[in-house]
Order: structure tokens, then sequence, then C-alpha cells
């Protein structure tokens, strides 16, 4: 990386230096960071794949194991863009090392967008290398890459920060892992990762219509089959509403010093 | 006079109903080698990291090098450099990534690794430069502390008691680190628990007591003003004539310390002995140590 560092001009040095040390924290241990999401997003393709193929059809013409494929990517990108700003920070508070970064002229803004890349960075690179092995097994289109890509970003920018928040609020892994357990996973769960949210009883679907995640999938996925359950236009709106929302929500707290400075 | 390193004008800092800091004057002129002394509690950690910008002052102003704490933090911290008391670091990284991240953070690039690698020398981590910071043992990894608040350059630097639990051999090895950059142009202020440390370091010293500053002058000064000498007299079975008891300041197994104003009370204290027929066994003149001061001070009362 020597060559980028050559090109980063003196005031982004500091910006530049925390995202690299928080990439290269999660490339340090990259078997737990990036290959075990793969294997679990692999073996939820396999189990699922077995157990429901050629009893579902979600959409004409794309098998379920195809179908099936967006989501998981999409699962895995969240969770592991939630992961690792908020274990990063939560980490670093536990352990003290946190007052490395506070000793120094980075703004807030400046802790914000580092910490905020490297998660984007985190969740691409575990979306992507689910993408690379599921495609060895089952074809799966790239109708508009445009919208991939999009949702993709703006997924792992609202999971980081989200996972900046959650950091910054929990003075304990427990809490953090609370985070992980009682929010993230059940609204992924219920975001249509599985299923298309038309085979829900009317009342579900109507409550999933409230469950960011669903529109972050839904947009995803529609890049690659060109079809969906909504307009990708509409879950472009209401996600990138959710970002503005927490990065304004993350950025107060990161400006105020809450739970950082005293 | 040249802007002092660092200016302090009556900062207070309130914790709910605790008030941590109770409206600290205090100006460190560059260059200075300053003792920062007080018991646990004393709210000298309340100070550094108030300095530090890792907590706010309630009311009140801090400048570092002219520049404001709180308005113009981002100066202010470069000019700055901090060794935190707890023995913290990053369990990723090893040494030399640590140190090069630090001064990265500070805006520094390749053309800081010269001087990166220089810390690491002089601070005798050379060996240690690619092991994982997680496998330091506790003195290499406070020398690990003491690098990282030096990786950007700072020409003031504070370090919060550094030789908390560190032996002797290191202790000395950090004394002279220390005292080189002190005579290199860089401020130094020490928060220390050890007071000869303070007494064969420092240049001038504060006290610090339930977040007030009730001492502070040179060092030499201190001892002169607080604590005269003392004169200590083995009298075997003897005890002390009457009129010797207001100079006593301890006295057992025949041993008794008497604190001196002036030297002339040596002839006195000597004469009444000889008027009591008393056999001095020896006699020794002590000097007076900052531990003196400090417990007349800060202890008891």
């Amino acid at each position: 990386m020597n060559f980028i560092d050559a090109l980063i001009s003196p005031a982004w040095r500091g910006t530049y230096t925390l995202f690299k040390k928080e990439v290269f924290r999660f490339w340090r241990v990259a078997f737990q960071t990036i290959a075990s999401p793969v294997l679990s997003a692999l073996l939820y393709l396999l189990i699922f794949s077995h157990a429901l193929s050629g009893h579902v059809e979600v959409y004409k013409g794309v098998e379920y194991t195809s179908f099936l494929i967006p989501g998981l990517i999409m699962m895995s990108l969240l969770q592991n863009a939630f992961a690792n700003s908020s274990s990063s920070l939560v980490q670093s508070k536990v352990m003290g090392s946190i007052v490395f970064v506070l000793l120094t002229p980075l703004t807030y803004l400046q802790f914000f967008i580092a910490f905020l890349a490297a998660s984007i960075i985190r969740g691409l690179m575990v979306g992507f290398s689910i993408y690379l092995v599921a495609i060895w097994f089952v074809p799966v289109p790239i109708t508009h890459f445009g919208w991939i890509f999009t949702f993709a970003l703006l997924g792992s920018a609202l999971l980081g920060t989200f996972g900046i928040i959650a950091g910054i609020w929990s003075d304990k892994f427990d809490q953090m892992a609370a985070f992980q357990n009682f929010v993230i996973m059940p609204l992924t769960f219920l975001s249509g990762v599985f299923y298309s949210i038309h085979s829900l009883p009317p009342f579900w679907q109507a409550l999933s219509k409230f469950n960011p995640f669903f529109y972050m999938i839904d947009g995803f996925r529609y890049g690659f089959f060109g079809q969906g359950d909504i307009s990708p236009w509409i879950s472009l709106v209401v996600v990138t509403a959710f970002l503005l929302a927490l990065a304004w929500l993350a950025l107060k707290m990161l400006k105020s010093g809450y739970k950082l400075r005293g | 006079m040249s802007i002092p390193a660092i200016s302090i004008e009556q900062v207070h800092k309130r914790f709910g109903s605790l008030h941590a800091l109770k409206g600290i004057d205090l100006t460190i002129h560059q260059g200075e080698f300053f003792g920062l002394l007080g018991p646990n509690g004393a709210g000298k950690s309340t100070l550094i990291n108030t300095l530090a910008g890792l907590l706010r002052p309630t009311s009140g102003k801090i400048a570092v090098m002219g520049h404001d704490v709180v308005d113009d933090y981002q100066a202010a911290r470069q000019n700055l450099g901090i060794v935190p008391q707890e023995l913290v670091f990053d369990p990723f990284f090893n040494v030399r990534e640590m140190l090069r991240f630090q001064a990265g953070y500070f805006g520094k690039g390749k053309e800081n690794d010269a001087w990166v690698d220089e810390v690491i020398e002089t601070l005798g981590l050379t060996d240690k430069a690619h092991t994982n910071m997680r496998k330091l043992s506790g003195g290499m990894k406070r020398r690990a502390l003491i690098a990282q608040a030096l990786a950007h350059k700072p020409p003031v630097i504070v370090l919060d008691e550094p030789t908390a639990g560190v032996d002797v051999e290191l202790r000395q090895i950090m004394w002279e680190f220390i005292k080189k950059l002190n005579r290199e142009g860089h401020t130094i202020v020490l928060t220390t628990h050890y007071l000869e440390e303070a007494e064969a370091l420092c240049s001038r010293v504060a006290m610090m007591k339930q977040g007030e500053i009730v001492a502070l002058d040179s060092t030499a000064n201190l001892l002169h003003k607080f604590a005269g000498k003392n004169l200590r007299l083995k009298l075997g079975q003897a005890s002390l004539p009457a009129v010797l008891l207001p100079m006593l300041k301890n006295g057992e197994n025949g041993l008794f310390t008497l604190a001196l104003s002036d030297l002339g009370q040596v002839e006195f204290a000597l004469s009444e002995l000889r008027k009591a027929n008393i056999v001095v066994e020896d006699v020794q003149l002590i000097e007076a140590d900052l531990e003196d001061v400090f417990l007349s001070l800060v202890g008891g009362a």
C-alpha cells in the first residue's frame, strides 16, 4: 500500500492512517473476519437449497438456490460491516487503546470516516468473496450491476454506521453482542433473505415494510434478477434515509464525546 | 518571554457532585522539567487528562504552546505527547507498526520513519520492533508507550506515573532517556508517587491535594522552605531533655530525630545534652527530602 501512502495529501494522512489501521486489523485475522462468514454463508446455501429447491419458486424462471444467493451475500455483508466497527471500538475501549486515537488531532468527522470506510471494505470483501465461491455452484445472473453495487455500498455503510453507534454505546462485549443477537439477527432473518415477502401473510408483509433490512436486500436482489418485491428506487430512498439518520446520530455522539471523552 | 509550554488558568472540573479540580492555575515554561506530585485522588490524572483533551474542563482555560486545548485542539495535540498511566496497547500490531500508525494519525508520513527508528533504538526496543505488542513484557510495554507518545515528535511531553511498577534498572534507563529529551529542548511534565524521582529529575514541582495546588516552587526552594535539616542523635538509654522536645520529629529506641530551622540549633541541642549529662553516642546531620515537604503539606492535617 506504499504507493497509496504517497498519493495521500498530508491533510488526509491522519484519516487514511486510521482507515488503514482498521483494515489491517481485520485483515490480520482474515480467517475469522473473511473466511468464516464465507463458510457460514455456504453452509446456509447448502442446507436451504437442498431442503427447499424444487419446492419453492419465488420469481418466475429463477431457481430457489439462485434466489437465495443475493440474500445470503447481503446478510453476511451487513453483519460483517456491523461487526467491524462495533468490535473494533468495543475492544479498544475495553483494552484502553482507544486513547491512542483520542490523543491525536483527528476530528470527530475524520474518526467517523475512517471507521466507516474500513467497515465498508470489510462488508464488500465478505460479500464479494461469497459471490466468487457461490457462482461455482449455482448460476447467478447480474442484470443491473449499478443497483448491486449501490445497495452493497449503502448497506455496508448503514451497518458500519450502526456498528459505530453500538461500539460507542457499549461498555462491554456482551452489550455489543446484544445488539447483534437482538437487533441485527432478527431484522436480517425477517427481511426476506430466505423468502419473498409476497409469500407471507398480509400482516407480516406489512410489518416487513418497516424493516430497513428488507429494502437493502430487495434492492440488492433486484440488481441480480431485474425483479423484486418493490421498486429499487423506493428501496434507495428508504435505505439512504436510514443511513443519513444513523450517520447524524453517530456524528452527534462523536462530536459530543459521548462515552469517549468525559 | 516565550510562549509557555503549558498554561492553565482557573481550571475547574466537576464530575457530578465531585469537585475534582478546584481552580488550578499553573504555568509551565518551555524547556522545564516539571513534577506534579500528590497522593492518589489529588487530581493529577484529571488535570493531565483535561490537558490531553480526554476530559473537558468544566470552566477555565488550558493551552499547550499557546493553543487552547478545546478551541484549537488540533494544534494543541500536535504539540503534546502523553504517556498514559495504564499499560494499554493494541494487540493486533507490532511495535514498529504501532509507532508508524501513531505518527500517521498526526499527519506524519514516510519522512518521519527515521525518527520512529531512532526512538525505538534509544528506548532499547530494537530487538522487539517486530514483536507483537501483546507479547511484550510489562517493562517493554512501558517503553513502547513512551515511544508512542514521542512518535510525532511533540515539544511537550507529559508522563503520567511512568515508573509505577517498573524495576530499578528500567527506571534508571527511563530517567536517563527523559533527561536526554529534556536536554534536547523538550518540556517534560512528570507525575509521580516516587518523591526521590521528582527530587532527582524535576527543577520545579507542584504539589496537589484534593484538587488544589498546595505548593508550587523550585525543588530547591521547597526543600529549603518547608524542611530544614534534621539532626539525628543516638542517646543510648537516656531520654531527651524536655527543653528539646518541641524540636522532636520522632524518637524511638534511643534514636531521636530533631527538626532544625537553622544550623545554629545544632550547637544549642548539643549544649543542652551536655548540661543534662547525656552521652551522645552518634550524631548525624540529615538533608531534608521532598518526602518531608510532601508530608508537611499533604499528609495528615
